[in-house]
């Protein structure tokens, strides 16, 4: 196991590196100058000149990278004082330490995926089950065809009617918002509670239909059947043989739906005004601030790499035939 | 035959699947007995009904798309529409099973020694403790070498030959008095097929139990049981003693199940001959005798009879035909026989 997390963790990183090293040198590609936007309106060629050169821009791209990664590891000197590791360097479009707003949105993000996963984690596969074992009845065609409007659905469009219906319409709850937990739990609880559900129905389609047709499928399987044959009961097959073997795929699409949300769950946060990640992405497109880019496809891609390498682990952990190397 | 009751009964047993092409007659008909310390072999083509007959034993059908008529009698109790919790009470432990292939058979997840502990602990309320001690025992007994280290590995760690053992262990740990093995040696190379076959045999006369075996070798039936039933589209076409079915078969399906044997005594450059035709559908069987499309015999019948009335079998030693026995015994020293050597 030890082996293991050594090895793919240094494989982690080389693929950590090498996505930041395309990330930044795509932006170079871009046809846009980002020191145009600290330039203000009476722009002159010596300030834009001036403003290039405080930011860096005037080095060649792979020394500028080589800059960059340094001032993660082991921090940075620019020309308005030391920034220490881990430095992103400051954002191109407000000037702030980009370090220090990924700190302040990342709780934002961490709050919408666990609350969000917890909830289609536990609905999806309960409904998954639920169907599973009345499969072939009408609790199974019901949730079946549930699940199949709840996949077409769109979080834009059920946030919206959400928002309609449940804060303007009847006045049951506030506008979502984020407030830490450390303040108020509560607050945290209700504001975050829309976002949590509107999420979660297109993940509960999906978990729902995944873990139906891998309880139908494991209850098909021979060593099902001989746990049957062995008098065991009907809730021991179900729960201790079937849902054993169907653990596995819906642990592997957990873990990868959990890394990407850590990236930033775009849609959700901008159909909720709310500032996490994936909005801090977003803007960092638009504006064309690479710091700030950089950052956020750091952490997002962090979060996968990391996701993958505990699902393999948790693997070893569910299956005994998968050996770990 | 006695009029005491057999142990087991099977009587009029007809298993239906609905499918989406219509209803599936898997078993049609079909009845046996088997007393204790016997071994009944059921042979007969893949589809013949073998394994839906065992299966049906001990209700293993899924109750939604199967529908199961007749009558199974065990040891007196009425098996056919018991109750799901009277079902668990006979299963793995006055009845139980072993399967074809022990590696998907076996849950991959959990232990050998708990998957052989835990009906055990189910069906004697024993502890923890001490149905591990009886898998450790139950593992002695079938030959695994370490029973008391092997008793923690898992499925996988096992040889094909061990696994099965594992499974003749988990399926013998609470005595049961009848035991369905549906072809346990077929997964296996030819040397671990005569040890697991030896066993069944040493374990039987230990314990007493009935054996019901299925398979499609007539080799593996040939030294390993009492009776047999040669099944052919879900129903039995002939009955008798081991020696009486292979040594002077009847029915003209058996002439071919034996004439598509190999043989070490035949040339190699000799072909088999295979049964012309393949096994009716089962959705539609053909009227008559089911066998008559493929049957050589059709036209020593004469007439039209195989072709419109299904022939019974007869009680005790007999063949589902409408050859007379005499006939049967005649076209088998004739033309048969010479044939297998």
């Amino acid at each position: 196991m030890l082996r293991f997390l050594v090895r793919r963790s240094l494989g982690a990183i080389v693929i950590i590196l090498l996505i930041s090293a395309i990330t930044f040198f795509l932006f170079f590609a871009l046809p846009s100058e980002p020191a145009l936007m600290s330039c203000g309106k009476n722009c002159t060629p010596d300030a834009l000149a001036v403003i290039n050169k405080n930011l860096g821009l005037d080095q060649p791209v792979p020394v500028q990278y080589w800059h960059y990664m340094q001032g993660i590891f082991m921090g940075r000197d620019f020309t308005v004082g030391h920034c220490p590791a881990p430095c992103f360097g400051y954002s191109f479009s407000n000037q702030q330490p980009v370090w220090g707003t990924i700190v302040d949105r990342f709780p934002t993000t961490l709050s919408i995926t666990l609350g969000g996963a917890a909830v289609f984690l536990v609905v999806g596969v309960g409904i998954g089950m639920i169907a599973a074992a009345f499969r072939g009845t009408w609790i199974d065609k019901f949730f079946s065809s549930l699940s199949l409007v709840g996949g077409a659905l769109q979080i834009y469009f059920v946030g919206v009617i959400a928002l309609a219906v449940l804060v303007s319409g009847l006045h049951w709850m506030d506008n979502p918002a984020y407030h830490p937990i450390t303040e108020d739990p509560v607050k945290w609880f209700t504001g975050m509670l829309i976002p949590w559900l509107v999420l979660s129905i297109i993940f509960i389609a999906n978990y729902s239909r995944m873990t139906r047709s891998q309880m139908v499928e494991q209850l098909g399987e021979d060593h099902v059947r001989t746990a049957r044959a062995k008098g065991l009961g009907r809730r021991t097959v179900f729960f201790r043989y079937a849902w054993r073997g169907a653990l596995a795929p819906i642990v592997t699409i957990f873990g990868i739906d959990l890394g990407s949300l850590f990236g930033g769950a775009i849609i959700t946060e901008f159909t909720f005004s709310l500032h996490g990640l994936g909005r801090l992405a977003v803007s960092s497109v638009s504006e064309t601030d690479l710091p700030t880019l950089m950052a956020v496809m750091l952490v997002g891609c962090t979060a996968i790499v990391v996701a993958n390498i505990v699902v393999d682990a948790a693997y070893a952990v569910i299956d005994p035939r998968v050996r770990l190397a | 035959m006695t009029a005491t009751t057999p142990f087991l009964s099977v009587r009029d047993l007809y298993v239906r699947f609905a499918t989406e092409d219509g209803t599936v007659k898997a078993v049609d008909g079909l009845s046996f007995e088997l007393e204790r310390g016997r071994t009944l072999g059921i042979v007969g083509e893949s589809g013949s009904g073998k394994s839906v007959t065992n299966l049906a034993v001990l209700g293993l059908h899924d109750p939604r798309t199967t529908e199961i008529e007749g009558e199974i009698l065990l040891d007196g109790q009425e098996l056919t529409g018991a109750p799901e919790s009277a079902l668990e009470k006979v299963r793995g432990h006055k009845a139980a099973m072993i399967f074809q292939d022990s590696l998907t058979a076996l849950s991959p997840y959990y232990t050998v020694g708990r998957q052989i502990a835990e009906p055990f602990r189910k069906h004697t309320g024993a502890t923890r403790r001490e149905a591990r001690l009886r898998a450790v025992e139950m593992l002695k007994r079938v030959g695994i070498p370490n029973p008391a280290l092997r008793v923690d590995d898992y499925p996988h760690q096992f040889s094909g030959g061990m696994r099965q053992r594992a499974m003749i262990a988990m399926a013998l740990v609470c005595d049961p008095q009848l035991l369905i093995a549906d072809e346990p040696t077929t997964a296996l190379d030819v040397t671990v097929q005569a040890q697991i076959l030896d066993l069944l045999k040493d374990l039987q006369q230990q314990t007493g139990s009935a054996i019901i075996l299925i398979t499609h070798d007539l080799g593996v039936v040939a030294h390993t049981v009492d009776e047999l039933l040669v099944m052919y589209a879900g129903r039995a076409v002939e009955r008798g003693t081991v020696r009486e079915v292979l040594g002077a078969p009847r029915h003209p399906y058996t002439w071919g199940l034996l004439g598509s044997m190999p043989r070490l005594t035949s040339d190699v450059e000799e072909p088999l001959s295979p049964i012309p035709g393949a096994p009716p559908s089962l959705l539609a069987p053909p009227p008559g005798c089911p066998f008559h499309p493929r049957c050589a015999s059709v036209a020593a019948v004469g007439g039209d009879r195989c072709r419109t009335e299904r022939p019974e079998l007869p009680a005790g030693r007999g063949a589902a035909c409408h050859l007379t026995p005499e006939r049967q015994r005649a076209i088998f020293a004739g033309q048969i026989k010479p044939r297998l050597r």
